[in-house]
């Protein structure tokens, strides 16, 4: 995100109106969508329509999905072949397995190889395995990768630092339906002896949406 | 009823633009690509966004060559745009 | 052709790299949301297609759970959840209780 100084976040507006207009930060308009959603929240409250506990719970549950679920996921099916196996015929039953309910997620796992790299985007909206990694980060979000990763993925992944050869394969995956996509990102060479749990602490969210490869740990 | 497609099939997604709750994006409209995988029936989004009662449409994974998809594309011929794709958005092509 | 939300292949300049801690304001919207989801009042297909016919100008212009206030707001009208009128009211309420004190949020016990 550029730098300004409104008092929050998750502006993609500033480029994005470059688009059609000169850019016109409207802090009026900005703090009347802050005070609706406060009122509305109230409201609903008021009305019983949800309950306060309700809105508590649901934040903290969602503070408590992070990506170090889907990182467990990948190391796993980095040690094992089997789970590994199992996870690219049926990613639900895989995740499953570590206690990760996502009933109204179809999720599925597709893997980087020598030859492939997957990268995963929604170009219509946000769709993101949130029950396995918690909440998108905001260029997720954004308008600028949205409209540019399907269309030139290559030098959006290198404007994430990632370079890939010529010869791999680039697959963009939109999630246009139910599907939700985890890349299995390649496991790094000199990580032999790693124990499942130090892999998972190299294994990145950006490396399981694609825009990253997992480096090894530095001494 | 809209066609059924097998894996491997070549597909071209119509290239129609009508107004409403559309999961079709617009840049993949009128490309042709292959079916790589059938995922079974899901509610027709078209429908359920509407609150209207609903059908459940076959759910297909087609690949794109992003050559065919993008005229100036820069980078490998390989590389590839995967999209999901409803039954009734998708013909038989060549 | 395109709704606002479309946007595949077109190009609003580099991605930012960089993520911000949502706010408490924004994790409530989100919560919120998923709460009355859950419930089955409003639908992820509901919720997107009211996103959708934001326009061109709301959507650009506003942030990603602004949009979702926007929307929110949309459809508990159009359920006869809450009215315009109550709405207004509230916001006012809200606004001069922002002005007062500088918060959003009505203090526990407040």
């Amino acid at each position: 995100m550029r730098t300004h100084e409104h008092h929050h976040h998750d502006h993609d507006h500033h480029h994005d109106h470059d688009h059609h207009s000169p850019p016109q930060p409207d802090d009026k308009v900005h703090s009347y969508y802050q005070i609706l959603g406060t009122a509305v929240k109230e409201l609903l409250i008021e009305k019983g329509v949800v309950t306060a506990d309700e809105v508590r719970r649901m934040v903290e549950r969602r503070d408590s999905i992070t990506p170090a679920n889907g990182a467990k996921v990948v190391a796993r099916a980095w040690m094992d072949p089997e789970y590994r196996a199992r996870l690219l015929k049926d990613a639900n039953a895989a995740v499953k397995e570590f206690g990760i309910e996502m009933p109204t997620t179809h999720l599925v796992a597709v893997e980087n190889t020598e030859n492939l790299h997957n990268v995963v985007v929604c170009t219509l909206c946000s769709c993101y395995p949130r029950d396995l990694l918690g909440l998108p980060p905001s260029w997720y979000k954004s308008k600028a990768y949205r409209a540019r990763v399907v269309s030139e993925p290559r030098a959006v992944l290198a404007e994430f630092g990632t370079q890939l050869a010529d010869n791999v394969e680039v697959r963009v995956h939109d999630s246009t339906a139910d599907m939700r996509y985890l890349v299995v990102p390649r496991r790094p060479g000199g990580t032999d002896g790693m124990s499942e749990d130090a892999l998972a602490a190299i294994i990145t969210r950006d490396t399981m949406i694609g825009v990253a490869v997992v480096e090894p740990m530095r001494n | 009823m809209p066609q059924r497609f097998q894996e491997g099939d070549f597909v071209r997604v119509r290239d129609d633009y009508p107004i409403g709750h559309i999961r079709t994006p617009v840049y993949i409209r009128g490309k042709a690509g292959v079916v790589v995988k059938d995922f079974g029936a899901f509610g027709n989004p078209e429908t359920l966004a509407y609150c209207l009662p609903t059908e459940k449409r076959e759910l297909y994974k087609v690949r794109f060559w992003q050559q065919m998809v993008w005229p100036a594309y820069k980078g490998g011929p390989r590389d590839t745009v995967d999209l999901d794709i409803y039954e009734h958005w998708l013909e038989k092509a060549e | 052709m395109r709704g606002p939300h479309d946007v595949g292949g077109l190009d609003f300049g580099p991605v930012e790299n960089s993520t911000h801690d949502l706010t408490l304001w924004e994790k409530q919207i989100d919560a919120i949301r998923a709460v009355i989801g859950a419930k089955g009042i409003v639908s992820t297909h509901e919720n997107r297609r009211t996103i959708e016919q934001l326009g061109h100008d709301v959507y650009d212009t506003l942030n990603y759970y602004e949009r979702w206030t926007a929307s929110l707001a949309r459809q508990m009208i159009d359920k006869g959840i809450l009215t315009q009128d109550e709405i207004d009211a509230r916001v006012a309420q809200v606004r001069k209780r922002l002005a007062d004190t500088g918060e959003l949020e009505l203090k526990e016990g407040a």
